[in-house]
């Protein structure tokens, strides 16, 4: 007990320099902004293999996907971040009407304060150091609590990132749900989470307590719409993208993976065909071997994917796939059949290699599917057709909509990343990752000249009359006569 | 955004006083001021309730007088899902709807412009015309401006794509959330409804708006208006107090807006983290004002009371509630202040017909606490008579009160404004910065340097420098606070967005695939991928996903 309090007041201890060194205006310089970018970049560049071999230890996860979806997207983010930067901090003019006379105004982004930036296990580098760039692009002191469930990549993070950035501005923090619970419950000025609806959850809850905004990048059921496409290029292709972005996006276990496939019913069968062969192409007769699928994370999710499987139903259900390795924490890439849609499989999010095709009469039914469940945070959609299309975007509600191919959004730095619903609240990735780590301070100035005695009690009916008739109900001009911000017919009391 | 063809029309003007609020919890009582005695018996649906301070929920209530049903989580549950259904049902999102709705509020100002006016009155003695500019100008033309920037503010907004070799487009399309609950407060009880409600509108959602029962008349008023004006069927004012609030925050919204005390803030936050709802928490806090001794002190005098007792007499989130300035400066301007006091409000402010009185007794004893307390009560330099019967008390200035005093330590929300020194003025900014995060900051001085520095190292969230309050007039600024003072930002097109999700939509064609994107892995992919990192990193990226040219 005792050395859990001192564990507790030498974190305490800990924040409090954070928020002093905060409090100095360091992490507020641009110069300092910049060092820490590129702190970043080293970082990445000079413990590439490093990274390499704990994403593998930790998920099985193979270098190419590993450089394709955390490296080299971070690399990407970080010139982005550092080439927008001057231009982020500078803020931006508001308009002003020409008559609003001696004023400007502005809007000036200013840093939150001490940020809290927790991540999850699937893309452990990626999804803490994305968050981190708009993080100290905006200026703020950050703490990083990277999930213990990739302890490889936690302990990879911990070592490497007091070497690179400013170690009094920013602390990795290591540690499971008990150490998350202490961090939650203190004061921070903002609270970065990414991870199941569950923990979100008690992630808001927390931050409640201390009316601390957050952003909560959850997950949900991604559907993939396929329609009845004519040309066999363009449904190869579409099989490609979807197997891509189910199975080798960490085997599934990635946020905005596809979860589960809609097609219509006379097109189904083709499809599975079409499927089977490319999986063939891709992971070889024996997937196991190929090295090209990334593991289970672990035990608890590996039986957790298991007992999906285990309702005989489902079981029924599987057309491909569906060999499972428990000492290796493997499951093989799985192709299922309208699975009972009350079954687990069709309730939960799947994160897993474990791919369910529901079948519709008409494709158009997918837009009622999808809207009459939780808001998921991203649909894919393949089609040609444009009403389907239109339909899709207006009719159904979810983080992203994405034509033609899957996962690709996250690299959009022009795209807002985010959820809503169950799928989570705010938005991050390129400049608005920046937004989300600042204040938007509105900043007006005035000069002492030009004020008018309208603008003053004492009220009378004159005054009222004035403004009625003056500005012919114009409510707009009323006001700003109001604020002496325009100047009026009647010959106002001097200055 | 607007750019103006037309200088009679102009976009600069939203909210005068936004003043959004403090309901500091809620405690109505059923004796009212002797100057509305005959009210008109509309007005009353709860004009007995007692209340009984504190969180809400263990908040006591006696409903003395209950002419409707009680509305309990039942029924709010029915209304949620009725308004669910009308949601779903896709009419909100069209562009037809919203404007409609939007011109039925315009229309409404107009036409119930006396009522509105008589309903303040009733509430807050708001002074006819302090009404007709903070509340009637400023809700109507927010509604003006989102009326003439709709159609622009719909488009989505198409987006380069970063990468910008593969064939793609991309926009940003905005959605209505859905179902949005707004909980309003007294102070500007009829603008601080409509904004947000013009926001929600705006952005296509189902609306509940929850106006304050402190404010009686304008919410009886704004229930009977906007079901005889809008879409019953999509926007519904539900009246009530604090069953009532809890009834609705425990239904699922698909977004909370939130004006009123810091205190309620918390509230409404947990309950909507239940739902992984967002909000927007419009709070308040101390606003200070920094006054520098090289000012035009005439000018700075009136501007001062403008964002003090002429506005809402500083029953406004965005008031003065304290001022700093510098020992020797100090006499200079509490005697300015007291000349120009009494150019506005007369000899006896008492009686004074262009100020606003307290809201209702319970806020009068808080204030009256606030003055009373030991070490403040002899500070006063100013004013601080009182009438309890009127609930009216005069401008009052108090000089160097001590830091830990009770005036200092909460939000003061009434005609009290402390002055405190310091030695020089740069001193003031660790004063302002070991208090909570203001929603709104003010400092007069002609000194640039000076300027920088308040902007720089002061976060609160909105400044003005040498003026008071009108930069929530500024449509094209967001108004919202920070840490203690609040979340989210709205007015103009910040509305708009505070209601909006942000959808990325990314259109591919099936052209532009290469085999590197998808396994095998093979070691000539690696050996690829390797010799490619040494070059332009968007190249690598590209060649995995295949969106090089070819």
């Amino acid at each position: 007990m005792e050395s859990e309090n001192e564990v507790v007041g030498e974190m305490e201890r800990e924040l409090e320099e954070m928020r002093e060194c905060y409090r100095s205006g360091g992490t507020r310089e641009a110069s300092w902004r910049k060092s820490q970018l590129k702190g970043l970049l080293r970082l990445l560049r000079e413990r590439e293999e490093e990274i390499f071999r704990a994403l593998h230890q930790d998920l099985g996860k193979h270098p190419v996907e590993a450089y394709r979806d955390e490296i080299g997207s971070l690399i990407k983010s970080v010139n982005y971040a550092l080439d927008g930067l001057k231009r982020w901090i500078a803020g931006n003019k508001a308009k002003l009407p020409r008559i609003a006379l001696l004023m400007n105004a502005k809007i000036v982004p200013e840093p939150l304060g001490l940020v809290l930036v927790i991540s999850s296990w699937n893309f452990p580098i990626g999804l803490s150091l994305e968050p981190l760039i708009g993080a100290l692009a905006a200026g703020n002191a950050v703490v990083l609590k990277p999930s213990e469930l990739a302890p490889e990549c936690s302990s990879l993070l911990a070592n490497a990132i007091p070497l690179y950035l400013d170690d009094k501005a920013v602390k990795v923090i290591q540690g499971g749900p008990g150490i998350a619970e202490r961090l939650l419950h203190r004061k921070w000025d903002k609270i970065f989470f990414t991870g199941s609806a569950r923990i979100g959850r008690k992630v808001i809850a927390a931050a409640a307590e201390h009316l601390t905004p957050v952003t909560l990048e959850l997950g949900g059921k991604c559907p993939a719409v396929i329609d009845t496409l004519s040309s066999s290029f363009d449904r190869k292709v579409a099989v490609q993208r979807v197997l891509g972005a189910k199975f080798s996006s960490s085997a599934g276990q990635a946020c905005i993976g596809v979860d589960y496939v809609l097609v219509e019913k006379k097109f189904s069968s083709a499809l599975v065909e079409l499927m089977k062969v490319a999986m063939k192409k891709m992971f070889g007769e024996n997937p196991r071997e190929s090295r090209s699928v990334t593991r289970i994370v672990n035990k608890h999710h590996f039986l957790r994917l298991r007992s999906h499987l285990l309702d005989p139903l489902v079981k029924s259900s599987i057309v491909y796939g569906g060999l499972m390795d428990e000492e290796n924490l493997f499951i093989e890439p799985t192709i299922l059949m309208d699975p009972p849609l009350q079954a687990a499989i069709m309730m939960d999010e799947i994160f897993g290699p474990l791919l369910p095709i529901v079948t519709l009469n008409k494709i158009e039914d997918s837009i009622e599917f999808i809207s009459s469940r939780p808001k998921p945070l991203a649909i894919y959609v393949f089609t040609k057709d444009e009403s389907l299309r239109r339909n899709m975007v207006s009719k159904t509600s979810s983080g992203s909509v994405v034509f033609n191919d899957a996962i690709i959004q996250y690299l959009a730095d022009t795209l807002p990343f985010g959820g809503i619903g169950e799928s989570g609240m705010g938005r991050y990735h390129g400049k608005f990752s920046f937004d989300t780590f600042s204040h938007q301070k509105a900043v007006v100035r005035r000069s002492f000249l030009v004020d008018f005695w309208f603008r003053f009690p004492p009220w009378n009916d004159h005054k009222l009359q004035l403004f009625r008739s003056s500005y012919h109900y114009d409510y707009l001009g009323i006001v700003l006569t109001v604020l002496g911000l325009k100047r009026t017919n009647g010959v106002p009391k001097s200055i | 955004m607007a750019i103006m063809k037309c200088p009679s029309s102009v976009n600069l003007s939203q909210d005068f006083s936004a003043l959004g609020g403090i309901c500091q919890t809620i405690r109505t009582y059923a004796c009212r001021p002797v100057n509305r005695a005959n009210p008109s018996p509309i007005f009353f649906t709860h004009s007995s309730l007692r209340i009984s301070r504190c969180s809400a929920s263990v908040l006591s209530v006696t409903m003395e007088e209950e002419k409707e049903q009680a509305f309990d989580a039942g029924k709010a549950a029915l209304l949620v899902k009725e308004l669910r259904k009308s949601f779903s049902s896709g009419k909100t999102k069209s562009y037809e709807w919203r404007a409609a709705q939007l011109q039925s509020i315009s229309k409404m100002i107009d036409e119930r412009e006396k009522e509105i006016i008589q309903a303040l009155q009733l509430d807050l003695s708001k002074p006819e015309l302090e009404a007709f500019v903070s509340e009637i100008s400023m809700t109507k033309s927010s509604c003006q401006k989102a009326l003439k920037d709709l159609k622009h503010w719909m488009a989505p907004e198409k987006v380069s794509t970063s990468i910008t070799t593969y064939p793609s487009s991309a926009e940003i399309v905005s959605e209505p959330f859905g179902v949005v609950l707004i909980i309003s407060t007294w102070n500007y009880p009829f603008l601080l409804s409509l904004d947000p409600v013009i926001g929600a509108i705006a952005a296509g959602n189902a609306i509940v708006l929850k106006p304050s029962e402190i404010a009686p008349a304008t919410s009886s008023l704004l229930s009977r208006l906007l079901s005889e004006y809008v879409d019953r069927s999509t926007i519904r004012v539900v009246e009530g107090a604090v069953p009532e609030t809890s009834a609705l925050l425990d239904q699922k919204w698909d977004k909370i807006f939130y004006t009123g005390s810091t205190r309620v803030g918390y509230i409404v936050m947990a309950a909507a983290a239940k739902h992984l709802t967002p909000v927007v928490l419009e709070l308040g806090g101390k606003c200070p004002a920094i006054i520098d001794s090289n000012i035009n002190l005439e000018v700075a005098a009136r501007r001062i009371l403008a964002g003090k007792w002429a506005c809402n007499n500083g029953q406004a989130c965005i008031a003065i509630d304290y001022i700093v300035t510098t020992r020797s400066f100090a006499p200079k301007l509490v005697a300015a202040l007291q000349l120009t006091l009494e150019e506005f409000f007369g000899k006896n402010p008492l009686e004074s017909q262009d100020i606003c009185r307290i809201v209702n007794l319970y806020h009068f004893k808080r204030l009256a606490k606030l003055l009373d307390e030991d070490g403040t009560s002899d500070k006063i330099v100013l004013g601080g008579q009182r009438d309890e019967n009127k609930l009216r008390i005069a401008p009052t200035i108090l000089l160097d009160v001590p830091e830990d005093s009770l005036i200092m330590q909460e939000e003061i929300f009434g005609p009290l404004l402390p002055i405190l020194t310091v030695d020089n003025i740069e001193d003031s900014f660790h004063m302002i910065n070991s208090k909570p995060k203001p929603l709104a900051a003010y400092l007069f001085s002609d000194n640039d340097g000076l300027q920088k520095q308040f902007v720089q190292n002061i976060s609160a969230g909105g400044m003005l420098i040498n003026d008071t309050v009108l930069h929530l007039t500024v449509p094209t600024l967001p108004f919202g606070g920070v840490g203690e003072s609040g979340m989210g930002a709205y007015h103009g097109k910040f509305s708009f967005d505070a209601f909006s999700h942000k959808k990325g939509v990314l259109y591919r064609s099936f052209k532009g695939d290469a085999l590197t994107r998808y396994p095998p892995y093979t070691p000539e992919k690696q050996r690829l991928l390797k010799a490619l990192i040494s070059f332009n990193i968007i190249g690598i990226i590209l060649a995995i996903l295949g969106w090089s040219k070819k």
